[in-house]
């Protein structure tokens, strides 16, 4: 029942793999998250992982940005092994991260703030960013003046105005109610064609991970977490992720994904397998 | 005819509130005239005696006769300095020694023992050392006060540090920070947010520093004016001093409040 699938388009270019993960095991003590996870993902691509609950998906994420390291194996960036954080990746949380005590301005403006870029110009480009994810007029709001909805769009105007090469998005809309979760997604669609960045986008919903994605890949239950099956999604671009849902191939996919996908779910719930 | 409507609606509801809150308001006035009444007619029909409960109209008298000739203000201002120089001193310090222990938990572990028992010591029996030590004039009742307001200020800092997000920390060296910029942008405000929650407590700490390092000992001060009327028996005198005392540390802590909206604009209202 396991099935991979080559991506043809990716390894046909053969450019550096943006970020790859070789024979990677992650333990915390005795407790194995990630067990010889080897991964690649391509420049430009937009891959989510999907798994159960509990799977260690997070753990893997951390792992690519540098806030864990590998027990063993080896993360690479760029062809180049990952030492201390990762430089070249914006990292976006599953719950709020942004900054209470600053306005949406200042938040979004914090990195380049970092950078010692003159206040002026960074709020400049602030700005810039809070109209693209759509927050104009509300600069000037704190995060607890502001919805779950635009908080998510400052914490991803956060991330997009260092211009990474890399995003890590860890479940960044399961918080949100449905409406605004498929306007994010397709936004965020919008904002990646712009500049095909390499995305990892990290979520449990099957039906984000196919509508979003150039590949989805799911991952066993934990502990001991490893890719399992790897399907390309063979959509076609511009999508409408509310829309694309509708159409048989989307119907295919899910079904094909979701096969390898139960039994894992029901290991997780501690059911073990159907049948 | 719409106009009419309107400006009937609109006030329907304020008043509504304002007479419950108009209400409470008088309530609580009633409440003090009804003390003031007893007390004076108490006293006056020698039901208590005047001697050791003093009598309303001399003590009013007594804080008229302060204002008026405004004798009262010097002592006044000296126990306000004592009172900022103490909150002033206890919040650099705190800050400080908050930020050094909570970024170094081996420092904090060596230091846990000897700040508890400071902590633990009651702090008015120090006063006689501090008059030894800096002598009557205003030091020793800022040493005093200092003592009281470091430990609220240091403990807020250092659970303010201890307590700061993880992810928002995580965020933070993402997008670049270091270490500096993290000391900067996370721990300061996350720490300053826990200070200014304690504010009312450590202001008025540092006021009780204040007052009664001038009752064991002092030259000037409302503290000082107190200690005299009561060597003197002149309990009047003592409750005016009270009184006086108490109005202050009320228009203290209204300050605090004002400040504290302006600088936490960015906390929800609880």
């Amino acid at each position: 029942m396991l099935m991979t699938m080559e991506n043809p388009r990716v390894r046909a270019e053969a450019p550096p793999a943006a970020v790859t993960l070789d024979a990677v095991t992650c333990a915390f003590g005795n407790y194995v998250a990630v067990a010889d996870a080897t991964l690649t993902i391509g420049e430009g691509e937009f891959v989510s992982v999907v798994g159960p609950t509990g799977c260690g998906k997070s753990t893997i994420l951390n792992l690519v940005a540098g806030l864990l390291e590998p027990t063993a194996g080896t993360v690479g960036v760029g062809g180049a092994p990952l030492r201390g954080l990762n430089g070249q990746a914006g990292y976006m949380f599953q719950s709020d991260a942004l900054m209470p005590w600053r306005t949406a301005l200042d938040n979004v403006a914090i990195g380049l703030e970092y950078r010692g870029m003159p206040q002026d110009e960074r709020r400049r480009q602030a700005r810039l960013w809070l109209r693209r994810v759509g927050l104009e007029g509300h600069e000037e709001k704190y995060p607890h003046q502001m919805s779950g909805g635009m908080r998510k769009r400052t914490a991803l105007a956060q991330m997009l105005i260092l211009d990474p090469r890399i995003l890590l998005m860890d479940e960044p809309f399961s918080a949100l109610d449905i409406q605004t979760r498929h306007l994010m997604e397709n936004e965020l669609l919008e904002l990646w064609s712009a500049d095909r960045k390499s995305v990892i986008f990290i979520t449990h919903d099957l039906e984000e991970a196919i509508s979003l994605s150039d590949r989805v890949i799911v991952l066993s239950a934990g502990p001991g977490t490893r890719p399992i099956g790897e399907f390309h999604i063979d959509l076609p671009r511009p999508r409408d992720v509310a829309e694309i849902r509708l159409t048989g191939r989307f119907l295919e996919l899910h079904t094909e994904i979701w096969n390898t996908m139960r039994d894992e779910v029901m290991k997780a719930h501690g059911k073990g397998p159907r049948q | 005819m719409t106009h009419a409507s309107a400006a009937n609606e609109l006030p329907a509801r304020k008043p509504a509130r304002n007479v419950v809150y108009g209400n409470i308001v008088l309530g609580q006035l009633a409440i003090l005239l009804g003390v003031l009444v007893a007390w004076h007619f108490l006293t006056l029909y020698k039901v208590i005696p005047p001697f050791f409960f003093g009598e309303p109209v001399k003590v009013f008298e007594r804080i008229w006769f302060w204002f008026s000739t405004g004798m009262i203000f010097q002592h006044l201002a000296i126990t306000l300095l004592e009172t900022l120089l103490a909150f002033g001193f206890g919040m650099v310090f705190g800050v400080g020694v908050g930020l050094a222990l909570g970024l170094s938990p081996v420092l904090a572990a060596l230091l846990d023992p000897f700040i508890k028992a400071m902590n633990a010591m009651p702090r008015v029996i120090l006063a006689p050392i501090f008059i030894v030590w800096f002598g009557l004039g205003i030091w020793s009742k800022v040493a005093l006060g200092f003592t009281l307001v470091f430990f609220i200020v240091f403990f807020n800092v250092y659970q303010g540090i201890r307590e700061v997000s993880p992810l928002v920390l995580a965020n933070a060296r993402m997008l670049g920070a270091s270490k500096g910029q993290l000391l900067r942008t996370v721990y300061l405000p996350s720490a300053t947010s826990w200070v200014f929650s304690s504010l009312h407590t450590s202001v008025g700490m540092a006021f009780v520093g204040a007052v009664v390092g001038e009752y064991l000992g002092s030259s000037q001060g409302v503290g000082y004016l107190i200690l005299q009327a009561e060597a003197v028996f002149d309990v009047s005198t003592v409750f005016a001093g009270i009184i006086v005392l108490t109005t202050f540390a009320l228009i203290l802590d209204a300050t605090v409040t004002v400040i504290e909206r302006r600088l936490l604009a960015w906390r929800p209202q609880a």
